[in-house]
């Protein structure tokens, strides 16, 4: 009796470190924690409840397989008193319902699944007041260049993207499969060359989130990363601005120097930036009509469809400003603006701090 | 190079050696790399030196090639495929706990190159696919299943010696590209258009396509010789019905290694033409397209997971039931259940790609599939609690791989519950959550199970046990050593943490990182622990010995005959009256007796088959790996020249007399009435020489 009353106490005191675990793990999903645990937009928040529903009802059928195998074990020891039939094989109601629960569960799985999936298409359009805006991604080497058709500017090793409203991403590769992923935000999608991906997303606030490669593509697969930031609508607007102001076109040297193997710092040193901050933004003013369909096509790109001659910048290299102290670099925007900044690169940068931390390690 | 160099060594240059590329940088990341890369040709240049002198030195060439390597004994053709399994393993293993060290270390960078860790995961991958896993089930398969269904052979002695030796070249083609480098980087599923020659020109892809190729050739040949030796060969009055759970679960296997495995070599032979001969099969360009290869991939790849996790299934069923001293529980609803998922295994590849842009449809249908087969996988594991119920459980090794199984299994079923949610998949998929989820399941499941059947029937084979203590802390180290290097790694993959990436910029992935560097090494402990282990029960196997057959008071008929068994298994075919057969005759007092007669036994003749398609296949892929045309040519005459020249073969067969025969099976039996017969009690003591007391339902024992 002693023997078995310690025994239970043990499993006592083992449920109950049982259960320590999900608590550890839902602690690690603290504010801190990236990726969808820590949802920033409809997406994420949607697929983390999914996660659990999924694991609530996945536990009807674990959790008694864990309870019950040590009690079993014990009950049942070489040495115990408990009944011993070893002919015994079958029962008709044990099989019903060890049938019946898991196919009851897959049911409501299915079902669940079923809405799900269709709900989270990633091609479904996310609905809300404001008209998505759209933007076209194409993978390279361990980079990612994004392309605003509808402003007509490009950027690279930033994703500037408005808070609270819609984004429609076409995706395509110039070079082999990637995957494209904000875990913050919500899906991944496969990027294939000569093949048109889509992708919805949307962020609930201002804040910087980490982007990523999630299929590997060779040395340097784990440098292809990008800082989305989900500014105010102003502070899009101000983007946009600014880059048609400083940014160089994207030209065909500029173009042949992006095809090449190489990460964004690797990029923008070869285009002659500033590379002191990785996480800097380039920006390109002018994108060639219909580039990212010339590329999903695979046939020539047009480039005397591109004016090289904007009225601000001349196309030298040097001309380029990047500005790593105004609004790319996190330590200065999340004190102040640089006090050369204008106006509306104030408020793009004026993000709250609190948010940003988010995401910022 | 010269004309005449590049004739005889194609492209095989000094380059390839691991540690020219640290001769010519001196950077301390290239030196480090390359003193790596450099210990470990090393290590396989001197292992295989050390087993040539080891065996010279004892004498044992023609004992080695005469009872081994010609042997068509499937026992023997077993033993083989587990020892080559076993020594992929280990060096599978070194590789992990090498990537495990690095991205502890590899916040901003670490101590490895990216091209190092990509060899580094594309070889830990495949090699424990295809030459760990594979050889290991193929090997436990071969050894116990004809014995189980009361067979002197499989159907095709010759073909499974070629078998073999197919695997063997593959095994040894990956060892090679150790001392001439590099393997592929392009991971275990190599996926194109990375593996194309645009983007990949080197050696590497090559190395896997026909190591990955020389595989499921031997795969393929493997299933159709079970199928047909369960089809063909079982032991009068043995019906289907009767089959003991693991054969059912080796033909089930079987099935699907010959539907499973021809995709794969399809695949990788396209690939190989995309390659050698300018085709454009998954090209970006001239109309190929990846989306053929990535689903030829998969129609391979999702049976195969249930290849690797039948055959484990059918092993717990036996232990279960033999350390329960029970019968097994709702055996004709496990075969049901096990039939449920060979077939629905055919049904859900595609649960693998959601992200890659079909319809909402498309995924919901496969991703409803494959929770489908989440029943019948979840009535197993239930049938298993049932059958240790009302029993008298003892708690031997392989119960202690078994029960492991099942409380981790469970886990690993309910992550691949999560990745099969096509919506929650968005989120996981190509993250460190899915390398811990398969891990769940092959460690668990696949690995557990073999370590259990070896525990189990290791006397069978050998005529001594294992050692108990060190199986123990080896079965405790892989069952700790498993959780702490995979539980964070569902953590990380939740925070977003690719796979496969050398290095990583989140700071909060760094404690997760260092725990499961923990358990990497625990793993290793656990690898040491099996060594020892193996090196103890040889010491003592005298002690230990087991000769009579039946150490674990077992069920079914491979443990009805000698330990270990003669050649030709049954000197008189058993005759089948029921499940659990064995059983059956010693609760009916019928165990052991002598039969009325005996008669001659035909046992199919040594022969140079395997050893020849096996060096032959070993010098074509290494000859296509270097474009050395004259050894491929050479290599293919010579292979056609063996196959013609088996034809005319005449002595196929050997005769053992009925004399010999009886002379042999009556010393052991005389042998065997002298053994007192213990209880189980002493299972584990050396008073257990493999005869067991009947057991006496109700009894407490």
């Amino acid at each position: 009796m002693s023997v078995s009353g310690r025994i239970e106490h043990f499993l006592r005191q083992g449920s109950r470190y049982v259960l320590l675990i999900p608590m550890l793990l839902l602690s690690g999903c603290g504010s801190d924690m990236p990726g969808f645990m820590n949802p920033q937009g409809p997406i994420a928040q949607a697929q983390r409840h999914h996660f659990w529903v999924v694991i609530a009802l996945v536990m009807v059928v674990v959790i008694p397989v864990i309870i019950q195998t040590p009690l079993i074990l014990w009950r049942y020891r070489y040495r115990g008193h408990a009944v011993y039939r070893p002919k015994w094989d079958m029962s008709r109601w044990l099989d019903i319902i060890m049938w019946a629960v898991p196919l009851l569960i897959v049911a409501i799985l299915g079902v669940y699944i079923w809405r799900q999936t269709h709900e989270l298409d990633p091609y479904r359009s996310i609905a809300s007041d404001k008209p998505p805006l759209e933007i076209q991604v194409v993978g390279y080497d361990w980079k990612w260049l994004f392309i605003y058709p509808d402003q007509g500017i490009a950027t690279m090793g930033q994703l500037v993207i408005p808070a609270d409203r819609p984004i429609a991403l076409e995706l395509t590769s110039a070079t082999v499969l990637q995957s494209f992923f904000i875990p913050a935000l919500g899906s991944q999608i496969d990027v294939m060359n000569r093949m048109v991906t889509k992708l919805h997303l949307e962020a609930d606030h201002p804040g910087r989130f980490e982007g990523k490669n999630m299929q590997y593509n060779g040395e340097g697969f784990h440098h292809q990363r990008f800082i989305t930031r989900a500014v105010e609508d102003n502070a899009f607007d101000a983007f946009v601005a600014r880059t048609r102001r400083q940014g160089r076109p994207l030209d065909q040297d500029t173009y042949a120097i992006i095809a090449d193997k190489g990460d964004n710092r690797e990029t923008a040193r070869a285009l002659g930036l500033d590379t002191s901050d990785t996480d800097a933004v380039i920006r390109f003013s002018q994108v060639p009509e219909g580039l990212f369909h010339t590329i999903m096509g695979g046939s020539p790109i047009d480039w005397s469809a591109l004016n090289v001659a904007p009225p601000q910048l001349g196309t030298t290299r040097t001309s380029v400003v990047q500005t790593s102290e105004s609004d790319q670099s996190s330590s200065s925007e999340s004190t102040s603006a640089a006090p050369e900044s204008s106006e509306p690169e104030s408020a793009e940068s004026s993000s709250p701090s609190h948010e940003r931390k988010e995401a910022q390690p | 190079m010269s004309d005449t160099t590049s004739l005889i060594f194609g492209r095989l240059g000094w380059d390839a050696l691991p540690f020219w590329s640290m001769l010519t940088d001196h950077s301390w990341l290239s030196i480090i790399n390359g003193v790596i890369a450099t210990g470990a040709a090393g290590m396989v240049v001197l292992g295989a030196l050390a087993a040539v002198i080891l065996v010279t030195w004892l004498g044992k060439w023609r004992y080695l090639w005469s009872e081994w390597l010609t042997s068509p004994d499937h026992k023997k053709i077993g033993i083989m495929f587990i020892v080559i399994a076993l020594v992929m393993l280990a060096r599978a293993i070194v590789e992990a706990v090498f990537m495990r060290a690095q991205q502890a270390v590899g916040l901003d960078s670490g101590f490895l190159t990216a091209e190092h860790f990509g060899q580094l995961f594309t070889t830990h991958g495949t090699i424990m696919v295809f030459f760990m896993a594979m050889p290991f089930l193929t090997g436990i398969i071969n050894y116990v299943m004809p014995l189980q269904i009361g067979a002197r052979d499989l159907s095709f002695p010759v073909l499974n010696q070629v078998s073999l030796g197919l695997t063997a070249a593959g095994a040894a083609l990956v060892m090679i590209s150790l001392v001439l480098a590099p393997f592929s980087i392009g991971g275990w599923t190599g996926y194109p258009p990375f593996t194309e020659l645009a983007r990949n020109p080197g050696a590497g892809v090559d190395y896997w396509i026909w190591a990955v190729t020389l595989s499921t050739l031997s795969s393929t040949l493997t299933g159709v010789n079970f199928a047909v030796t369960i089809f063909k060969k079982r032991a009068p009055g043995m019906t289907l019905m009767r089959m003991p759970l693991f054969t059912w679960t080796a033909l089930c296997t079987a099935i699907l290694m010959i539907f499973g495995m021809p995709p794969l070599t399809v695949a990788t032979g396209l690939l190989a033409l995309d390659r050698y001969l300018d085709f454009h099969m998954f090209t970006t360009d001239l109309g190929g397209n990846m989306m053929n290869y990535v689903n030829l991939f998969w129609a391979f790849g999702h049976p195969e997971v249930y290849i690797l996790i039948l055959p484990p299934f059918g092993i717990f069923s036996e232990v279960f039931a033999t350390f329960s001293g029970k019968r097994i529980y709702g055996y004709k609803i496990l075969v049901i259940a096990t039939m449920c998922i060979a077939v629905l295994s055919f049904t859900v590849w595609l649960h693998h790609f959601f992200t890659m842009g079909q319809s909402a449809h498309i995924n919901a249908a496969f991703g409803i599939a494959t929770m489908l087969i989440g029943i019948p996988t979840g009535v197993k594991v239930y049938d298993w609690m049932l059958t240790m119920y009302r029993g008298r459980i003892r708690l031997s090794v392989p119960m202690v791989y078994a029960i492991g199984f099942i409380m981790l299994f469970v886990l690993g079923g309910m992550t691949g519950i999560i990745l099969a949610t096509p919506s929650v998949d968005y989120q996981v998929h190509n993250s460190l959550f899915l390398v811990a989820h398969f891990h769940n399941m092959l460690i668990p499941g696949l690995l557990f199970g073999m370590l259990s059947a070896t525990n189990f029937w290791f006397p069978k084979a050998t005529g001594f046990r294992l050692e108990e203590r060190w199986g123990y802390r080896a079965a405790f180290c892989w069952i700790i050593g498993f959780m702490l290097a995979f539980f964070p790694l569902y953590v990380l993959g939740m925070m977003g943490m690719p796979r496969r990436s050398v290095a990583y910029f989140e700071p909060q992935y760094v404690p997760w990182m260092i725990v499961a560097g923990i358990g990497a090494l625990a793993i290793l402990c656990a690898l040491l622990c099996l060594l020892i282990q193996l090196w103890v029960s040889i010491r003592d196997r005298h002690t230990n010995n087991v000769f009579a057959g039946d150490p674990w008071d077992g069920r079914t008929l491979e443990w009805s005959t000698a330990s270990p068994p003669p050649e030709y298994n049954f000197p008189v075919i058993p005759e089948v009256h029921s499940l659990d057969a064995f059983m059956t005759e010693k609760e009916g007092g019928r165990a052991w007796r002598v039969p009325d007669h005996y008669g001659d036994i035909e046992m199919p003749a040594n022969s140079v088959m395997g050893v020849v398609i096996g060096l032959t296949s070993l010098a074509m892929a290494f000859g296509l790996v270097w474009y050395m045309w004259w050894l491929v040519i050479a290599a293919g005459v010579i292979t056609l020249a063996a196959i013609v020249g088996r034809g005319f073969v005449r002595h196929t067969h050997r005769i053992i007399s009925a004399d010999e025969v009886r002379t042999t099976h009556e010393r052991w039996l005389e042998r065997l009435r002298q053994t007192a017969p213990i209880d189980r009690s002493r299972e584990q003591s050396t008073d257990n020489h493999g005869r067991a007391m009947p057991p006496v339902e109700g009894a407490v024992q």
